[in-house]
């Protein structure tokens, strides 16, 4: 009847949508109502870890006279006190270091060797691949031991190369696996001519496909980022002394004195410590659920 | 001809024989490997070796150990705070996961809808996930307080359905039952993403002709929804039981294991006795005595992700 009214395109979901005819009511009961219900458990901790880092100390431990989900006199002294009082700024400079560059030793090793196993395709190139797949099924829970002792016996013991050494360890497997999978998204006759025409095949990796995979180094640089930023059971045991520690260690440790905790201080380090990695993931959140589901579908 | 314009490239005769090296392909191959491979063997395989050598020693910190055989196993098959991290292991692992993906694939069957700020609403799901874990394990500790928990808050006073506040982590099962919530609330994003991503390669015709046939929504979900994402749903299941498995960091962070030992679970146990405790080779067994599950558990999902490829007919590759 009125199809000429229609839009020509339809997405999966809104056809779906259509050939179900469901009642208005129905669907507020069975998408809206339980949609609204995830979204408010998931983002839950977030508001309370907001509020609790702005209440004053006699608010937050005071249920009777004020309504625990409001904040009545917003105070920034918690801030004011993780910032200026702790050394707080110097986890966040040292975490930085570390993912930084342990980001890029990966993201090196990575694009070589994803570049060898994908492209220059030699005898047992599928067994190297497999063999870097599993390791990603390492978990870094079994080897936390005995990489402590390597590390106390390299001299590395309680200084961020120990942390930087580690931790390609889970990114390279990672990346790698990532960057297999866009390598061979990329055309292999662009590389055919270049090789017709000449180039070597370090000539060909570094002008040819390096610039068509930027997409997928991106993805790869967030991903490594942001694992290594979260990353916990090494630096944990591989740290000491205060001032050297990450900063998903250091706020629960050096935060706590006692049997005194300082809610206020441990929510604003806790929400402070997830602005760098929430910062990289709202620019590239598109990079980040493309190639989340694309590493999926591999 | 070829050598020529190499020259050309490369600026002169003096980096002529470097320019060939690396068009000889073992070479290159060599070069381009070395890195990760390198790095993979010295911090990965070695470690991975040393630590199962580490298990047969009465190795501690600041002293190296000598070999003792399995006496650290037989230690082990007495202690009964090791054979409960291998219960609340299991327990851990089965109940967080099925929770997971029970959660997550409803979550990911409401997101695949029509729905406004579509993008905007996957953006902001993926955020438990993506904050590191120990900060927001430090928000569930501050919920889960024995005194100013919010969730006893919003029962006792606000709806009127209990009359105590709930003492969260220091009760055994209490603090068990609460860091399997944590674990699934971190967890659920995860999956819901993939699994949406699963759900959108359907084919609406497929929904059409079923609906043609009569098919019930939940005869659609489950002849037509749940064969199509399996082998999605296969490999996000290796993963997540896997790093489920060996969790470490919730559980360190919102109970450190206790209540008197009550929530260890087998990796923060092994934390315990070989870090802070200075066993090395008791803490290696426990890590250790970790691969033979994973193992089973990889397998496991292999073979039933391959099983479903070899009934579709795909090859595999």
């Amino acid at each position: 009847m009125s199809d000429a009214a229609r839009p020509p395109v339809t997405t999966v979901a809104e056809r779906s949508d259509v050939i179900a005819w469901e009642s208005i009511p129905r669907r507020v009961v069975t998408v809206y109502v339980p949609l609204i219900c995830f979204v408010i458990i998931l983002l839950f901790p977030f508001y309370w870890m907001t509020i609790t880092m702005l209440k004053s100390n006699e608010e937050l431990l005071n249920y009777k006279d004020y309504n625990p989900l409001l904040v009545y006199s917003p105070t920034l002294a918690n801030i004011y006190k993780l910032l200026f009082e702790t050394d707080y700024p110097r986890w966040l400079t040292t975490t930085m270091t570390v993912s930084v560059v342990s980001t890029f030793i990966s993201l090196f090793a990575s694009v070589l060797a994803a570049y060898a196993i994908q492209r220059l395709r030699f005898k047992g190139s599928q067994w190297v691949g497999l063999a870097i797949y599993l390791a990603y099924l390492v978990p870094p829970s079994i080897l936390f031991i005995p990489l402590s002792t390597m590390v106390f016996k390299l001299g590395l013991f309680d200084s961020p190369m120990a942390l930087i050494l580690t931790y390609p360890t889970f990114l390279i497997p990672f990346c790698t696996w990532l960057l297999i999978g866009y390598f061979k998204s990329i055309p292999y006759e662009l590389e055919e001519c270049a090789l017709i025409d000449g180039a070597s095949r370090l000539q060909i990796l570094w002008k040819i496909t390096l610039p068509l995979a930027v997409p997928g180094l991106i993805s790869a640089g967030i991903f490594a980022f942001t694992l290594s930023w979260n990353e916990f059971i090494y630096a944990l045991t591989f740290i000491q002394s205060s001032e050297k520690k990450t900063v998903p260690v250091a706020v629960l440790t050096q935060l706590v004195e006692g049997d005194i905790y300082h809610w206020g201080s441990l929510m604003a380090g806790a929400l402070l410590g997830s602005v760098p990695v929430a910062i990289v993931y709202s620019f590239f959140v598109e990079y980040y659920v493309s190639s989340l589901t694309g590493a999926i579908k591999e | 001809m070829a050598a020529r314009s190499e020259r050309l490239e490369w600026g002169g005769g003096g980096l002529h024989w470097l320019a060939r090296l690396f068009d000889y392909k073992p070479f290159l191959i060599f070069m381009c490997l070395l890195p990760a491979v390198g790095l993979l063997v010295v911090f990965l395989t070695y470690p991975l070796g040393l630590g199962v050598w580490l298990a047969f020693t009465d190795a501690r910190i600041g002293r190296e150990g000598e070999f003792i055989g399995l006496l650290n196993y037989e230690l082990l098959f007495g202690d009964r705070i090791f054979w409960m991290s291998v219960g609340n292991t299991i327990l851990y692992t089965v109940v967080a996961t099925a929770g997971k993906f029970i959660l997550g694939l409803w979550l990911a069957l409401l997101l695949n809808r029509h729905l406004p700020f579509k993008s905007f609403l996957r953006a902001i799901i993926l955020v438990p996930w993506i904050v590191p874990t120990v900060l927001s394990a430090i928000a569930f500790w501050w919920i889960y307080d024995a005194q100013f928990s919010v969730l006893s808050y919003l029962l006792v006073d606000v709806l009127g359905w209990r009359d105590t506040y709930i003492n969260f982590l220091g009760d055994a099962w209490n603090a068990r039952w609460s860091l399997i919530a944590a674990n699934i609330w971190r967890g659920i994003p995860f999956v819901a993403i993939s699994l949406l991503a699963g759900l959108q390669t359907i084919s609406p015709s497929l929904y059409e002709a079923a609906l043609l046939d009569g098919a019930t929504p939940w005869q659609r979900f489950r002849y037509i929804t749940f064969p199509m994402i399996l082998p999605i749903l296969a490999v996000v299941l290796t993963f997540s039981v896997l790093f489920t498995f060996t969790d470490f960091q919730l559980v360190y962070a919102i109970t450190r294991g206790g209540p008197v030992n009550a929530t260890h679970l087998m990796a923060t146990l092994a934390f315990q006795r070989a870090i802070p405790g200075g066993q090395l080779g008791e803490g290696s067994a426990i890590a250790v005595a970790m691969i033979p599950f994973l193992v089973f558990a990889t397998v496991f999902s292999y073979f039933a992700l391959a099983r479903r490829k070899w009934q579709q007919g795909e090859s595999n590759e």
